[in-house]
């Protein structure tokens, strides 16, 4: 099953991180819980092992185990050798000589990795003091000369910045320098550009990538993502409840899988159609879009049905205000689009593009600064509160968080018959009891949850909850902002599977907000794009997202890594020739 | 489709995980402090209420012939200055502490959370007038008005209540505010705007039900400092008059006799202040910890 090739560049032997049989188990207050069970795996000098997995999985709590970063309440067995040294049998001096100078690590949120009253710098010139006996001078010389490798521009002035004066990618620059300060033979990183938008991604891979041919740095990638993998890994061991299922290739396991779940796993990644020429392997690929399942299908018929009647939805050149004076913030600027019964709209946008902003607006949530919004054919400035809340009985809403969603003082059943006490208050306990049961049918739930409470159920079970919840009105306009973001692939596809199906049987518009284009792809009929409050463009999906029009959208798009490292690294080439030739243009 | 459905662990049964009023339980239990604290509490209701049905004493008539007894048999803790056996009125006085206590520290509590929920729901500048009116109310000392109030009228025990729970509410309805400030912009609330639910709706089904913790939290200690604020009242002499008392009154009246060593008039009053208080205090720290979700998702 583990067909552990030798990559084609690593020496042999003398790898930089070896597992062997590594066990992890929590001890909590309801029991222990084994989350990590015989992982063996190794990483030699320049080679870059991803290890992937849904949430659960276990595959961060072999990274911190891997730096002996495990809480106080885990116990590890088996070993973990790092450069030489049993990191599971260690005690806190060897722990802290190692950390930092031979491992180092990356985390997930560059926000809260940062010291936020500390110049970034200095925090630098820390983490070399740490390790090595040189002047503070000489540290803050090197400390740019970090800055400038990891590619932030004018290091000398952003040396004396605080975290808050750099944007989120600028600050993972700043992570990555830290973590290659001292030059370590072994890099962990947890998720490192998933706090990130796409195209800001695509930079701090490059990055990393660049870094680790460099310096000859073994990587361990902690990833959920595919198309990361495809993007950076050299090899790949897929984990599943605690285990390593299969290790491989990258191109074996992410091309040709052996193990039923990495199978099922990749198969629920929603894929990215692109139609550029250059791409080779997309074309002969129709097998791995086919796999997506009912809603790929649904995509294909879709076109023919054209948008009836008035539109659910209309904001007409809407803009959006906060505050005033200097401190405004223009969060939407001339927004219009419509969504029509029966129809879903994405709208996608990296963050702080507005996307959200839009579908509040379209909630009535927020009041828009200027221009109009219309639901159901009624204006929302004109409406008495009475008769736009009578309104809103038409409106479903389900949110990006599955946690915060739903109250936790709440059974289920309480939760999904809510809008029914606030639309309906002459029905029966009886009646809403039924109609409760029938709208946790629709959604896939059995009935028996409606006595639980939200926390006993997974990410996946409470967004069905939410969609339930949504639908026991059975709205004419249903607005989803980031409804699988939380989840995990495979739960991903089950969700937007059910919202999808209810919509051809409830015929309900759908306003569709998120930020993967892919996702948007093979769930949206049309398509606005947005980038710091406007609407970059808008049209069917599949032209839009296929042959877009203007540049913005092209390097979004271009940005997203697809989970086949063939395609990938073709798609990787051609996105920084075409970087490279726009800096040439701009210079010229 | 269906083995995906099984990732999703749907084909599972969802797990039953342990009820959250049985973790809270738990971790409760598990704050020794916290325990003991409930204990003495349970001791001194039951102490004050029960007590005088198995030690009957005389509280009300002067009883000349027994005055400053010091303990023995028949008056197991003594007599004080007018013959009324000192461990019945530990239990007689203990009875209005308690009372005034409880009651003013719960008014309080609803005042405050009342206040605070309004003003952290409505935000802007209703919020902040709102707030500085309790800025304003902090910024003035409760035993000053206290003092003020009571060398203008002499209040019943009904008045002495609303008194206490009117000055005492203000930290309660900042506590509250915050809470209110981070659950309307959760997603429930929201949600449910969003949906045509109404504000109240909102305060009453959503915010008022996840603040509780902090609520019932924040009651425990009004309660212990509402019991401290009836003493000094009453240590004063502007508290409950005779010949009703309090732990306070009696503390008052034993100190002038502290020079005739009458020890036994000091003492026990003053050891139930500190040992309530310390246990109210001890079982908000309790629930606190047993409140706490984070970790619990």
């Amino acid at each position: 099953m583990s067909a552990v090739r030798p990559p084609a560049a690593p020496a042999t032997g003398g790898h930089i991180l070896e597992l062997d049989d590594l066990g992890v188990v929590f001890t909590t207050e309801t029991g222990t819980v084994q989350a990590v069970r015989g992982v063996s795996l190794s990483v030699a000098p320049g080679e870059t092992l991803a290890l992937v997995g849904e949430s659960g999985s276990g595959k961060s709590t072999v990274a911190l185990a891997a730096m002996g970063l495990l809480a106080g309440n885990a116990r590890a067995t088996g070993t973990a050798v790092v450069d030489g040294t049993d990191i599971v049998g260690a005690d806190e001096e060897q722990l802290s000589g190692l950390r930092g100078s031979t491992v180092s690590m990356v985390f997930q949120e560059p926000a809260t990795a940062l010291d936020p009253l500390t110049r970034v710098g200095k925090q630098i010139a820390e983490v070399i003091r740490n390790h090595r006996r040189i002047s503070a001078a000489d540290a803050a010389a090197r400390a740019v000369e970090l800055l400038r490798r990891v590619g932030i521009p004018e290091p000398e002035q952003r040396a004396r910045s605080y975290p808050f004066q750099l944007s989120g990618g600028q600050r993972q620059r700043v992570v990555i320098a830290m973590a290659i300060a001292n030059e370590p033979a072994l890099l962990i990183a947890d998720e490192p550009t998933t706090a990130l938008d796409v195209t800001v991604q695509a930079e701090i891979l490059d990055l990393l990538r660049r870094l680790a041919a460099e310096t000859g740095t073994g990587v361990l990638l902690v990833t959920h993502n595919m198309g990361v993998v495809a993007d950076f890994a050299d090899r790949v061991a897929v984990m599943y409840q605690g285990a390593i299922v299969e290790t491989g290739p990258v191109e074996d396991v992410l091309l040709r899988p052996t193990h039923d779940y990495t199978r099922r796993l990749l198969s629920a990644v929603p894929r990215l159609t692109v139609a550029e020429s250059g791409a080779p392997g997309q074309s002969g690929e129709p097998g791995a879009s086919g796999a997506s399942g009912a809603s790929g299908e649904r995509r294909a018929d879709e076109p023919g049905a054209a948008p009836g009647g008035e539109p659910a939805v209309e904001l007409k050149d809407v803009s959006v205000v906060f505050g005033r004076g200097k401190q405004a913030v223009h969060a939407l600027k001339g927004v219009s689009f419509a969504v029509h019964p029966g129809e879903t709209l994405g709208l996608v946008g990296e963050s702080g593009s507005g996307k959200s902003t839009a579908s509040r607006v379209a909630l009535g949530l927020i009041t828009p600064t200027a221009g109009s919004v219309t639901l159901f054919g009624a204006d929302l400035a004109a409406t008495r509160a009475r008769a736009r809340r009578a309104l809103r009985a038409g409106i479903g809403v389900v949110l990006q968080d599955p946690v915060a969603s739903l109250d936790a003082r709440m059974t289920v059943g309480e939760c999904v018959a809510e809008p029914l006490r606030i639309h309906r208050r002459k029905l029966s306990g009886r009646e809403r009891e039924s109609l409760v049961a029938d709208v946790l049918d629709r959604v896939r739930l059995p009935r028996e949850v409606a006595r639980r409470a939200p926390r006993e159920l997974s990410g996946g079970q409470r967004q069905r909850v939410s969609l339930a919840r949504a639908l026991v009105l059975e709205p004419r306009l249903l607005v989803a902002d980031e409804p699988t973001s939380a989840l995990d692939v495979s739960v991903q596809q089950a969700v937007l599977e059910v919202i999808g199906e209810l919509q051809e049987e409830l015929g309900f518009a759908c306003l569709f907000v998120s930020h993967d284009l892919a996702v948007v792809q093979q769930f949206a009929r049309r398509v606005v794009v947005m980038r710091a409050g406007r609407a970059e463009e808008q049209g069917l999906t599949s032209a839009t997202l296929l042959h877009p029009e203007t540049d913005y959208t092209r390097r979004l798009l271009a940005a997203v890594p697809v989970p086949d490292p063939v395609v990938q690294r073709g798609r990787r080439a051609e996105r920084l020739a075409t970087l490279a030739a726009g800096r040439t243009e701009e210079q010229g | 489709m269906s083995s995906l459905t099984s990732l999703d662990g749907l084909a599972a049964k969802p797990e039953r995980a342990a009820s959250g009023t049985r973790l809270a339980v738990r971790r409760f239990l598990r704050n020794r402090l916290a325990v003991v604290g409930l204990g003495v509490v349970v001791f001194f209701v039951l102490f004050c209420f029960v007590g005088p049905l198995l030690y009957s004493t005389d509280q009300t008539h002067t009883l000349l012939q027994q005055v400053n007894q010091s303990p023995s048999g028949a008056h197991w803790l003594g007599t004080d200055a007018v013959g009324h056996d000192e461990l019945g009125r530990l239990m007689y006085g203990g009875k209005v502490s308690l009372i005034v206590g409880l009651s003013a520290g719960v008014l309080a509590t609803v005042i405050g959370t009342l206040w605070g929920a309004a003003a952290g729901y409505a935000g802007g500048w209703i919020d902040a007038v709102m707030m500085r009116v309790v800025d304003a109310g902090i910024a003035i000392p409760a035993l000053f008005i206290l003092l003020v109030v009571s060398a203008i009228t002499t209040p019943d025990l009904t008045g002495l209540v609303l008194i206490l729970g009117l000055i005492s509410w203000l930290v309660p309805s900042r506590l509250v505010r915050a809470e209110t400030l981070t659950l309307k912009n959760r997603d429930f609330v929201l949600t449910l705007r969003a949906i045509g639910g109404t504000h109240a709706r909102a305060i009453i089904r959503h915010i008022l039900p996840n603040s509780v913790s902090t609520v019932i939290v924040a009651a425990t200690f009004q309660i212990a400092d509402a019991i401290l604020l009836v003493a000094y009242v009453s240590y004063l002499g502007l508290g409950v008059q005779p010949p009703s008392t309090d732990w306070g009154g009696m503390l008052s009246s034993g100190m002038t006799a502290a020079y005739s060593g009458y020890w036994w008039l000091i003492v026990p009053p003053g050891l139930a202040i500190i040992l309530v208080v310390w246990a109210f205090n001890a079982i908000g720290d309790g629930l606190r910890d047993a409140f706490d979700v984070r970790g619990r998702a």
